[in-house]
């Protein structure tokens, strides 16, 4: 080091947090390309702007996934990051991990790339950072050998990722990390060989407080729930009214108004229960989800790239992924072939599936991939009298 | 390697129960409750009666092989050789005897590392790769999340908060990683047309799919000496970045027009409330390297507002829907400008059509 003057991130190397210049450095006193990213990162906090030139293809033979260019504009003064690619790498399911791998991981990375990951990209894959196209191949095969793949990148599945769900949480109503590496490896093709108009996300959540976000970034969400009641142990109740007011904190703060605690008895009307998860989570000893579980899958979420950022909306409010575990997921991935199918036909480049389904109408697309409108689909019933009866389309034709 | 029959591919996701603790395979599907013990530490308890202890350690996801290689030894040390990371990019320590607890926490603390992020603190702080590794980033992700940690550095290792406070940052608008449903989102912008390179254009765009790729059909074609190029109607363009991404030629990075916008109020669990995106405090501020400085104390003025005006358990959009808009205007200072009126799809349904304001 010392190659480059970096006052700017300096810095950053002061304080509290700990710093990512640190890390940067502690890589570059291994790798010397490292030490051009330094340079080049500073020269971005001097100039203001990214350094990173636009587009440039790499990839694996095979694959048209999971290697993402990175050249440099300014090769000339930072030879070292000319090329200093990022490889998407699927992660274990819940980002479980052991020494010995992780130690595997980090040689493979000092070997072919810049000795610097991201622990774990926004979307779940292990990133290498700092390599060539040259290099790409062995660094391929080098993960294969370890049992790693590459993930997904472009207009492809991209890597589905799990929350930790029954491995350490009591309130995960599937098996998201099964679900998550059944279903990738059912769809690989999907995740290597880019099919669509544009990315694909699937996320799987064991419970509504949804851990992985899948609600708010995946096209298709897949959120743990339960249907019937929730199982309460009165003691422990009576330990909890002891330590703060139930009435204030859980009571009042009920969504549906449908829990009461009169001398002593704490009752819910499930009836009326959305499934919030607010009680479970405020008295963990004392309440828990039921025992009838399964998913709810919510379509279409996605970032504002192009028409604007979109939640993703209820679909199906409760599919029985339990069952379907049993029979190797193939409702589900009959379900998600028919929605890709019907994005196949009616979608347009770089349309993401929220977007087509607008376009389409809600209502006629889950007639065209086969689920019954049901009221959970929207906040409330149309307001507008501009109804296209589809009897009128019969008479035309 | 090299040898076409050896090659390898297609191998696929890993295969989770060779990494699983054995404590953590034993109770797979048999826990009973989770609570926080401590700061920064979670006691799982299974029906088996066995229980196991989270150690969540802040990371700023960037991370050299050497410093994984010390977390590996200290997964072994302490751990069995297990660790495990978070959704939000934390490094969870798995122990079996409590008594490790405070000299594990030594151990990691010593690294620079704090332990924290569970319960009511500000979590680690999601982030996308900005100009350290990013072709369309407006900002830099590392350097301003390393800036607003350092000064609210208590708010993860303590829980000092009526609830906890997801904050994100992502470098444009692209936004990678769950920004828009954070209690506080930071987002970088653009706020320069395009520039654009005919004959660039030509060479490495499709014109069609360039046109096409604006929300707003601001780009037509026309032809310039002779040939064909684009043109971009100022009056509508809003420097999404989307034709830049689908055509290297109409770059719109600039120094004195990049910065930051702060949205707040996002949620993305449906605890009490549906999950919602953050909503627009502060239009922009601009880029301000190395420390960000304005986009700090605009962090620490909406963190200091909602610490002193929430109630128990009510996250920053439960707290802003009680007191409504106008007082949280008023509260932090902010200047409510046309910018914060929503003006895109949707938009209509943002709007009070009601009496109900505070006066």
């Amino acid at each position: 080091m010392g190659k480059h003057k970096t006052p700017q991130l300096d810095e950053l190397k002061k304080g509290k947090w700990p710093s990512f210049v640190r890390e940067i450095e502690r890589a570059a006193s291994k790798s010397e390309r490292t030490v051009d990213l330094l340079g080049q990162l500073e020269k971005s906090y001097e100039d203001g702007i990214t350094l990173w030139k636009h587009g440039g293809m790499v990839g694996v033979r095979g694959y048209g996934s999971g290697v993402v260019g990175r050249f440099s504009d300014v090769p000339e003064e930072f030879p070292g990051v000319q090329e200093y690619h990022t490889a998407r790498v699927l992660s274990v399911p819940g980002f479980f991990y052991t020494s010995d791998t992780l130690r595997k991981l980090a040689d493979i990375c000092d070997k072919y790339a810049g000795g610097i990951f991201n622990f774990h990209g926004s979307t779940g894959d292990i990133q290498i950072l700092g390599f060539t196209q040259a290099e790409a191949e062995d660094l391929f095969q080098s993960l294969a050998k370890i049992g790693f793949d590459l993930g997904g990148s472009g207009s492809a599945l991209r890597s589905p990722s799990a929350c930790v769900g029954q491995a350490r949480c009591e309130w995960a109503c599937y098996d998201t990390m099964h679900a998550c590496r059944e279903i990738t490896n059912y769809f690989l093709d999907e995740v290597h060989r880019p099919p669509f108009y544009y990315k694909f996300k699937i996320k799987f959540s064991g419970c509504p407080i949804d851990c992985t976000s899948s609600g708010a970034r995946s096209d298709l969400s897949v959120i743990g729930v339960w249907k019937d009641n929730i199982k309460i142990d009165q003691e422990k109740i009576a330990e909890y009214a002891n330590t703060f007011d139930i009435i204030k904190y859980v009571v009042n703060k009920c969504p549906s108004k449908c829990i009461s605690f009169k001398e002593g008895k704490f009752t819910i009307n499930d009836k009326f229960c959305v499934k919030c998860m607010h009680c479970i989570a405020t008295m963990p000893r004392a309440l828990k989800p039921g025992d009838v579980k399964g998913a709810q899958l919510r379509l279409g979420a996605k970032a504002p790239v192009v028409d604007g950022p979109r939640l993703g909306f209820l679909l199906l409010p409760f599919y029985d992924i339990n069952k379907d575990k049993e029979d190797g997921y193939s409702y589900f991935t009959d379900l998600v072939q028919r929605i890709w199918d019907f994005w196949d036909e009616h979608g347009k480049n770089r349309e993401r599936i929220g977007e087509l389904v607008q376009r389409f109408g809600i209502g006629n697309f889950m007639e065209e991939i086969g689920i019954e409108p049901h009221p959970a689909v929207v906040s409330y019933p149309r307001t507008n009298p501009y109804i296209k009866f589809d009897n009128q389309i019969d008479k035309e034709e | 390697m090299g040898q076409e029959d050896k090659r390898i591919t297609d191998v696929g996701v890993p295969n989770y129960e060779d990494y699983l603790p054995p404590i953590i395979k034993d109770n797979y599907g048999k826990w009973l409750y989770h609570e926080v013990i401590k700061p920064g530490v979670l006691l799982h308890v299974a029906e088996s009666g066995d229980k196991l202890y989270s150690v969540r350690v802040g990371s700023p996801r960037l991370l050299s092989t050497d410093t994984i290689r010390d977390f590996a030894n200290l997964a072994e040390k302490y751990c069995g050789g297990f660790l495990r990371f978070t959704t939000r990019n934390n490094i969870e320590f798995l122990l079996t005897d409590e008594n490790n607890i405070d000299l594990l926490t030594k151990e990691i603390n010593e690294m620079g590392f704090p332990v924290g992020g569970i319960d009511n603190t500000i979590g680690n702080v999601i982030h996308t790769q900005g100009w350290l590794h990013c072709h369309t980033s407006a900002s830099d992700a590392s350097g301003v999340v390393k800036a607003i940690m350092d000064e609210l550095y208590d708010y993860f290792v303590n829980p000092l908060l009526p609830a906890k406070i997801r904050m994100a940052f992502a470098c444009c608008i692209n936004m990678c990683g769950s920004v828009a449903t954070s209690d506080i989102a930071l987002v970088a912008v653009h706020r320069k047309l395009p520039e654009i390179n005919d004959e660039k254009l030509r060479n490495l765009c499709e014109i069609p799919t360039v046109v096409a790729s604006c929300p707003v059909h601001a780009i037509r074609v026309v032809k310039r000496d002779d040939k064909t190029s684009v043109e971009i109607d100022k009056k509508l363009c809003f420097y999404c970045g989307n034709c830049y991404t689908v055509c290297p030629a109409m770059p719109l990075s600039d120094k004195n027009y990049d910065g930051l916008a702060i949205f707040v109020g996002g949620k993305i669990s449906n605890t009490r409330t549906k999950p919602t995106f953050a909503k627009l405090a502060v239009p922009f501020l601009h880029n301000n390297p190395p420390r960000w400085p304005e986009v700090v104390d605009a962090v620490k003025t909406i963190v200091k507002a909602y610490k002193n005006g929430a109630q128990k358990g009510e996250r920053v959009g439960e707290w802003i829907d009680r007191i409504g808009w106008p007082r949280f205007f008023e509260i932090t200072g902010f200047e409510f400008t046309k910018y914060h009126i929503d003006d895109f799809r949707l938009s209509e349904a943002t709007l009070n059509y009601s009496n109900h304001s505070t006066l």
